[in-house]
């Protein structure tokens, strides 16, 4: 039957598009499409690669030694893009290794091997009587579990194109029997001898796409097949649409625009256009998947090439080793051995021979070098562009070819390289027989690493930033968190401060009340001094103890500061905190000691009213000296600690400096104010002595008396005022202290006065003495 | 003369106020448009590696791209190699120059691997790593998170049981790609005598 009368046949309604370009090669179909199609013979070893689709490799669900039916699942689908591998035939799992694979890299990868029992038992199947009773779902899972991938040469996983994306509106469904590569026939036998599980299998597809559409694209260079097609489809609405014989019209691009006018667009699928195109082959498995239950363990692959002998159409196990298949059909090895797996287009050289029959291998070509010669050795670009003329995707291949040999690859992808199909039409016309697809197929995989690389890249960016960031964060932290412990330690002590000048004042109203009761009770006052000076000796055992106890730690803290540097952080807090109570302590009894001294004095005052001069003078002598005595050993305590304190200093680790600089600050406060009062402690003792000096020979010496207390009183009065002035400008951690020196000399500038008023009573009483002119 | 005086004032008047209106504008445009950082330390940026190994002498790639930005060679990335210094060139509009040998030469891409049994579990290769792609805790045996490892070798010279090596990436099969062609010879009769010498020698 001639392509005319296929014509004739079948008057397709359905006006036809073309695609740009487009090359006729000669066919040499009827060298393997004469025979029908023979079962081949179970192989001695199955070898099963776990990638034979496109997307993740399968997992392995079985072990080595592991007795395994035909049909029974090997390796299963590793995530949503994958496939389930099944045995091809009841054996033995001999071993997982790695052996070389059907990949123009010709490199190895992991692979399952079986070693048949020759039993061919097959493990239980789910069949179905009646697949239109099936719902899509059911329909989707039984190919998911039969591990169907596209068979046309891809391996696109098949499930997935029977679940397209929600948004996608399929109207079209393409059964792509257009088989435009020479050489390869196995879709036209299966199609002339299986034509009725072929369309069981596409109105399978049909309804569970719910497509209004179905459309056979066929070469009219298949006549029997296309009569085998119209018979099977007879009663169904599906269209067969016989296009002329030209390559690539089996793109999936190029047969969608022929038979809808449509394009896919430039980086989008089908479904995006509402198409969805299947293969002959793969529609066979789905019916069988779908019907019987059957898993894709075996496929048609053609056997042609003029060193085979016995070539044609052959049902093989997948994991057929190929150099002993071509061995079961009388294949002679040529010299310069050439197989190729795939068509004389768009297949690949093996560079091993034992390798497997996959579910991707449609064909394999074994030519001599006379029908099929190696391309003759590359020439310049004479720039004729035929290339652009044969191209079915519409590109520049020169410029293409100029891009890719640069390098420039970003140029090569503004001039949309990713749209190419690799069909090697261009290569076919160039004169100067340019192998150009080997050019597009580099650049597209350089591009591809590049990207690959640069994603590699920003994801490290990503992480040296995020690692930055944290330990940014960290440091910040440490130094937030010692800031508050600084700011705590402050507050505490200001709280502690504030505490103490409310008790002070409490204190001084106590001593106000206290006051009137001496003047009232006189009595009572020592036996109350007695009871002030116990509190006293006791507060102070508790300061002598604290401070022992802080020098202690002081030498355990040098010891571990040689011998055990870990603990010096916790020791030196731990002194902190000792040296805290110590200075309570020394407060507690510096301010107890002044309370006593402050009523001792009251009670000197109100005794001098009632009593004797001299006698006052003995008490207020006898009470200042020992405090006296007492703030000087303060005043040098306190200057030794800050002393050491200031070796400490010296001697610091840096992070122990900062802590240590506000001890040494802190005591030299204190050393400032206890050298304050031991002054003004002598201060007064002097002038107490002063005054006390010339007092006893009080009758003789009247004369002098009142000028000397006149004088004493004016001292006493300007000092009051400076006093007064300092308190009017003083600090408000100062106010304090300078409230009760100026209280103090309030008191004494009033003595003063009355002893002063006292003087000149007595002298006006003597009228016997002559000179009293020079006091008033 | 009057009339003429009028004129100057006019467009002195009116030349100062354009040139008020336009000072404005610019200044507000300066403020409100004002863009964050260097964008030419970004670009360079995103053109170095990121492997973060410091060869550069920098601590990083981005203040090697700060360094460069501010006048620096563009030849001192090993781990980037002709093709980034190509790339550099191109953005910068220089000149592109060899790889200076003094920061190391272009090697492969590499992956560290962590002998497991001898690791004593010291963490100092943790502290050492860039991009924290190194697992582990004190004690306990680390390891390297191979697919985040951009195999700069920071963390070789921390160990102190040496247990770290660097290793090739194992090139696979799914990141293989063609090959480019053989640059075609002249004269075709050479390269098919040039075939079967090869043929016959190999």
């Amino acid at each position: 039957m001639t392509t005319a009368q296929a014509s004739k046949i079948i008057a397709s309604t359905r006006e036809l598009a073309d695609f740009h370009g487009g090359i006729h090669p000669q066919e040499m179909k009827s060298l393997s499409n004469q025979t029908p199609i023979s079962k081949a013979a179970l192989p001695p070893q199955l070898i099963l690669p776990l990638q034979q689709h496109i997307g993740n490799a399968s997992k392995v669900i079985v072990e080595v030694g592991q007795q395994v039916l035909k049909g029974q699942i090997l390796a299963e689908a590793d995530g949503f893009v994958s496939v389930n591998l099944h045995a091809p035939t009841s054996g033995r799992i001999e071993s997982i290794s790695e052996h070389a694979i059907a990949h123009p890299s010709g490199q190895s990868d992991l692979c399952l091997t079986l070693t048949p029992d020759g039993q061919d038992q097959w493990c239980t199947l789910n069949s179905s009587e009646d697949v239109t009773q099936l719902s899509a779902f059911e329909i989707q899972t039984k190919v998911r579990q039969a591990g169907i991938a596209g068979m046309g040469g891809a391996g696109f996983p098949t499930d997935i194109k029977l679940q397209p994306p929600k948004h996608a509106n399929i109207d079209t469904l393409i059964l792509n029997a257009a088989e435009c590569e020479p050489y390869i026939t196995s879709d036209d036998r299966l199609l002339r001898e299986r034509a009725d599980e072929v369309v069981a299998g596409l109105n399978i597809v049909s309804s569970v796409l719910q497509t209004t559409t179905c459309l056979i694209g066929i070469e009219d260079n298949k006549p029997e097949a296309i009569a085998a097609l119209k018979t099977a489809t007879q009663d169904s609405n599906i269209e067969i649409c016989v296009i002329p014989t030209k390559y690539p019209s089996g793109g999936e691009k190029q047969l969608i625009k022929i038979l809808t006018g449509k394009e896919v667009p430039n980086g989008k699928i089908p479904a995006d256009i509402g198409v969805v195109c299947q293969n002959v082959g793969t529609v066979a498995a789905i019916y069988r998947a779908v019907r019987f239950g059957e898993p894709l363990i075996s496929r048609i692959t053609t056997l042609t090439g003029l060193q085979i002998q016995q070539r044609g159409n052959v049902e093989v196990l997948l994991g057929t080793p190929i150099n002993w298949l071509l061995s079961q059909y009388g294949y002679q090895a040529a010299k310069r051995e050439r197989l190729i797996m795939g068509g004389p287009m768009m297949g690949f050289t093996l560079t091993e021979t034992d390798i497997p029959v996959v579910k991707t291998t449609n064909c394999i070509l074994a030519p001599n070098e006379t029908e099929l010669p190696l391309a003759p050795p590359a020439q310049a670009c004479i720039r004729c562009g035929l290339c652009a003329d044969a191209c079915p995707a519409e590109l520049l291949p020169q410029q293409l070819y100029w891009f890719a040999r640069g390098q420039e690859y970003e140029k090569a992808e503004h001039h949309n390289l990713f749209d190419c199909i690799e069909c090697g039409a261009c290569s076919f016309v160039c004169p100067s027989s340019i192998p150009l697809v080997q050019y597009y197929r580099h650049a597209k995989g350089e591009i591809k690493q590049q990207r690959a690389d640069q994603q590699k890249s920003d994801q490290a960016r990503v992480r040296f930033e995020a690692r930055q960031q944290r330990l940014e964060n960290e440091q910040a932290e440490k130094a937030a968190k010692r800031k508050a412990r600084a700011e705590a330690a402050a507050k505490a002590q200001a709280a502690k401060k504030l505490a103490e000048s409310q008790e002070i004042v409490i204190d001084s109203a106590k001593t106000d009340s206290k006051q009137a009761d001496l003047i009232q009770e006189n009595q009572n006052n020592q036996s109350k001094a007695a009871v002030e000076v116990l509190d006293l000796s006791e507060l102070k055992t508790a300061w002598d103890k604290a401070q022992s106890k802080l020098d202690k730690m002081y030498d355990a803290l040098d010891a571990a500061k040689e011998n055990n540097p870990e603990q010096v952080t916790k020791l030196s807090r731990a002194v902190e905190k000792n040296q805290m109570r110590v200075n309570q302590t020394k407060q507690a009894w510096l301010k107890a000691s002044a309370k006593t001294e402050s009523e001792t004095s009251t009670a000197v005052i109100t005794a001098t009213e009632s009593e004797t001069k001299a006698e006052s003078r003995s008490t207020s002598d006898a009470n200042i000296k020992p405090d006296l005595a007492a703030l000087e050993t303060a005043y040098d305590k306190a200057d030794s600690k800050l002393a050491k304190l200031e070796n400490a200093l010296a001697n610091a680790a840096p992070e122990q400096v900062e802590k240590l600089t506000r001890a040494v600050n802190k005591n030299k406060d204190r050393v400032a104010s206890a050298k304050a009062e031991l002054e003004t402690a002598q201060a007064a003792l002097s002038r107490t002595d002063n005054n006390a000096m010339p007092e006893p020979p009080v009758e003789p010496v009247i004369e002098i008396d009142i000028p000397a207390l006149q004088l004493a009183f004016e001292k006493a009065d300007s000092k009051l005022a400076k006093l007064e002035n300092a308190l009017a400008n003083a600090k408000p951690e100062q106010v304090e202290k300078l409230t009760r020196a100026v209280n103090k000399n309030k008191d004494r500038v009033k003595a003063a006065q009355d002893e002063l008023e006292q003087a000149r009573l007595n002298a006006a009483a003597s009228t016997t003495t002559p000179v009293n002119d020079s006091g008033t | 003369m009057s009339i003429a005086l009028s004129v100057i004032l006019t467009a002195i008047v009116a030349l100062l106020g354009l040139a008020l209106a336009f000072g404005t504008l610019l200044g507000f445009a300066s403020v409100r448009f004002k863009v964050e950082g260097n964008p030419i330390v970004d670009e360079i940026d995103s053109i170095l590696p990121q492997t973060q190994c410091g060869q550069c002498g920098h601590p990083g790639c981005r203040p090697y791209a700060e360094g460069i930005a501010a006048g620096e060679d563009i030849n001192k990335c090993p781990p980037g190699g002709e093709a980034t210094i190509q790339a550099l060139a191109d953005l910068l509009d220089v000149e592109a120059t060899p790889l200076d040998a003094e920061h190391g030469e272009e090697k492969g891409k590499m992956v560290a691997v962590i002998r497991e049994p001898e690791c004593i579990g010291c963490t100092k290769c943790i502290q050492a790593c860039p991009i924290d792609a190194i697992l582990g805790s004190a004690k306990h045996m680390h390891t390297v998170i191979a697919s985040e490892c951009t195999g700069c070798d920071l963390c070789v010279e921390p160990c102190p049981v040496d247990c770290i090596d660097m290793v090739p990436v194992d090139q696979g099969i799914s990141s293989w790609h063609w090959n480019s062609p053989k640059d075609m010879k002249i004269i075709a009769t050479d390269k098919a005598a040039s075939i079967d010498n090869e043929g016959a020698i190999h």
